[in-house]
Order: C-alpha cells, then sequence, then structure tokens
C-alpha cells in the first residue's frame, strides 16, 4: 500500500485539475455545440440560392441515410433541386463541398467550398467564383475530366495553374457524390414506383 | 522582489520588446509563420493567445506552491490544453468565419512555446499580479510581432490591410508574400531590424556621456 500512498500523494493535484478542466470543458461544449452546430448550418443554407437558380431555402432531407442532402425549396415551397455535402481529401487536407444540382439531378447548378486548408494563392483558388463557375451547367450523366489547357468540351474542368491535385480532388469528390447521389435517388424512385 | 525574480512592471515591460517572445525569445514561431498573411487572422490569433497566456498564467500561479518539479510540465500542459479547447469552441461559435480561417492553427496554440515558457518562467514563481502583468507583456510583444508581419505581407502580397485596399489599384500583389517562403522573408528581414534597433539603442545606453550634455 505504500507505494500506492506515494502515487496519490504526487499526483492528486494532476487528478484534481484533470477532473476540474473536464467539467469546464464538457460544460463548455454543453453551452456552446448547439450553436456551433447552427453557425453550420447557416453557412449551408445561406449558399442554397446560389447553388441551385430559383431556390431561396434549403431543408434537410434525412431519407438518404450517411448522404448529407437538402432540398433547394423556392419562395412557394416547391421543390427546384437538390444541395449535396460532400467531402473528401484535398491536397493539404479534408475539402469540404456543396454541390447544387436540379430537381432531376441530371445537370449541376453549383458548386461550394464549405471548408478548406489549400494553399494560399494556389490551391485556395479552388475556392474562386470563376473556377467553380466551370462546374455550373455540367451533366452528370458522365464523370467530370481535368484537363490542363483551355477545355475543348464540356464535361472537362481545367485545373488550377500550379494546384492539379486539389482541382483533381474537388473534381473527384463532385464526380463520387455525384454518382452515389444519383444511384440512391434511382433506387428510391424505383422502390416508389413499384409501391 | 526579494528573490531576485524580476518585478510586476519589469514582467510586463520585458514581454514588449526587451524579452519580445518573437524577435527575442523566437518562441510561438509556428503561429507567427502560418496566419500572419492577413491582418485579421494574425489578430484573432493573438487575442486567443492572450486568451489562453493569461488565464494558464492565473491557474499556475494560483496552484504553484502546490507544484511537484517533476510534474509541473504535465500541470501546465493540462491547464493549456484546457484553455486552448475553450478559446477554439468560442471562436467556432462566436466568430465562425475566422475560426474557418484560421482552421488547425487554433488547437495548436496547446504547443506554443511562449505559454509553456510563461508558465515556467513567470507564473509557477510569482504572485498572480506579476503573474497578469506578464502575461499582459508577452501578450503585446507577441500582438505587435505579428502586427508588423502581418501587415508587410498583407499589404505587399494582398494590397489590402485589414482588407482594406492600401495599395493603388495597379500595385501587382506579390503571390510570394501571401505564401509560406513570404513569411520567413519577412520574419527574418524584421527580426534582423529589430535586433538592429535594439543594439544600437543599448550601445547608446552604454556609451558614457560627453561632458557638458
Amino acid at each position: 500500500m505504500a507505494p500506492n500512498k506515494g502515487y496519490i500523494r504526487q499526483a492528486w493535484l494532476v487528478l484534481a485539475l484533470a477532473a476540474c478542466f473536464g467539467g469546464a470543458l464538457a460544460g463548455v461544449q454543453a453551452s456552446l455545440s448547439g450553436r456551433i452546430a447552427e453557425n453550420r448550418l447557416s453557412d449551408t443554407m445561406s449558399q442554397v440560392p446560389a447553388l441551385v437558380s430559383g431556390a431561396v431555402r434549403g431543408e434537410p432531407d434525412k431519407s438518404f441515410g450517411e448522404l448529407t442532402v437538402y432540398r433547394a425549396l423556392d419562395a412557394s415551397g416547391r421543390q427546384v433541386g437538390w444541395v449535396l455535402s460532400a467531402r473528401g481529401q484535398g491536397f493539404a487536407d479534408v475539402v469540404q463541398l456543396l454541390i447544387g444540382l436540379d430537381a432531376e439531378a441530371r445537370t449541376i447548378t453549383g458548386l461550394y467550398v464549405l471548408d478548406q486548408k489549400e494553399t494560399p494563392g494556389l490551391g485556395a483558388r479552388i475556392a474562386e467564383t470563376a473556377w467553380r463557375g466551370q462546374f455550373v451547367g455540367q451533366s452528370t450523366a458522365k464523370p467530370l475530366e481535368v484537363v490542363k489547357s483551355a477545355p475543348a468540351a464540356k464535361g472537362r474542368i481545367q485545373a488550377v495553374t500550379g494546384a492539379t491535385i486539389s482541382s483533381e480532388s474537388v473534381t473527384g469528390i463532385v464526380n463520387a457524390a455525384v454518382a452515389h447521389f444519383r444511384q440512391v435517388l434511382a433506387a428510391a424512385g424505383e422502390k416508389q414506383a413499384n409501391g | 522582489m526579494a528573490n531576485g525574480l524580476p518585478s510586476t512592471l519589469k514582467r510586463f515591460t520585458n514581454g514588449i520588446l526587451p524579452e519580445n517572445p518573437v524577435f527575442r525569445q523566437i518562441l510561438g514561431i509556428c503561429p507567427t509563420l502560418a496566419v500572419t498573411n492577413s491582418m485579421d487572422a494574425a489578430m484573432t490569433m493573438v487575442v486567443a493567445v492572450a486568451f489562453v497566456l493569461i488565464c494558464s498564467n492565473i491557474v499556475t500561479s494560483l496552484i504553484r506552491n502546490l507544484l511537484k518539479p517533476h510534474l509541473r510540465i504535465l500541470v501546465f500542459t493540462l491547464t493549456i490544453a484546457a484553455f486552448v479547447t475553450i478559446a477554439d469552441r468560442l471562436l467556432a461559435a462566436y466568430v465562425y468565419e475566422m475560426s474557418k480561417k484560421l482552421g488547425p492553427y487554433v488547437p495548436l496554440i496547446i504547443v506554443n512555446c511562449i505559454i509553456i515558457a510563461r508558465c515556467e518562467v513567470c507564473a509557477s514563481r510569482q504572485r498572480v499580479v506579476a503573474s497578469v502583468a506578464d502575461a499582459l507583456g508577452q501578450t503585446v510583444g507577441f500582438g505587435l510581432a505579428l502586427a508588423a508581419i502581418a501587415s508587410v505581407r498583407e499589404i505587399l502580397g494582398f494590397g489590402t490591410w485589414f482588407g482594406l485596399p492600401v495599395m493603388p489599384s495597379i500595385w501587382p500583389s506579390w503571390v510570394i508574400m501571401i505564401l509560406p517562403p513570404g513569411a520567413f522573408l519577412t520574419l527574418g528581414l524584421l527580426m534582423g531590424g529589430a535586433n538592429w534597433i535594439g543594439r544600437a539603442w543599448r550601445a547608446r545606453a552604454a556609451a558614457p556621456r560627453p561632458a557638458g550634455a
């Protein structure tokens, strides 16, 4: 018992502080987590009108399992498109995107970079309107391709100069998310038709 | 003080220039290099560091007589980590945009050596008042250093200051100043300049006064 007693005498301050700080952090988390989640959601929602033309607000749709999907609604509450939240590895860290689609998920209507930590001035330019604009109007039937010179045809995205990896990451995330969503949507549509 | 440690006032003034954390102690260089490409990001970092530094110094100073020598670093780290997490959550809740911009650099304040150095050098040995003065002095020093570096980088790199345009529109923004090399160049030049000025001051102070002056 003697050595144990010694340990407690030595470490009681560490244990007490750990308990105090743990309690304080739990309190902070409990009081702020709602607000933080709200910030994330409002950042997403504020982008919906820019992502889907005619939309004024978004509404979370929980029926897609692990996919985070929002229905884009117009002023009268009619659905005019979809917004997908997708993430994947970029050059530096995880890139989080919002992808706008039309109501049938046939065309990409917008792209927004929700979170990225790519190289400022190079990879971070994926967040610029001019680059993101290339995705608008692209068909979702075929995966998009990244090219290094001005694209000659639809279905191609010109990489940001000096940031091919970031450009390919974003395009890959978009392709994967859109393909997955279309699959789920088609399956749901079939189920509805049969049922 | 009786034990030969600097007084409260000395603790405060030391942090600003004589023991400037960035230019003299060369501590906290990770945030100094990483978040100084714009003034607003740099100043948010300074506020976060100030919060953590002041709180950690107060707690450490309050428990200084209970510290066991071989467990003190563990206690410092525990204290700092708790306050950094609080600062991170507060930023995410109240200045979400800035929290997104600073990304991983807020959690990384835990390993900012300025804070653990102040716990070790000052707060674990002196009263709360002196520890707070020390934290404030170091914060002012850190803030001045980051403001100097961020001003140079943002003005040359973006042509703006706090996001407001300050350069003529024909200014070709120097992209290198925004990128990591710009951080190293600016830090090196400013550190050299700060030390050169400091040396000149000390030389003047040491020089004998001319007779009759």
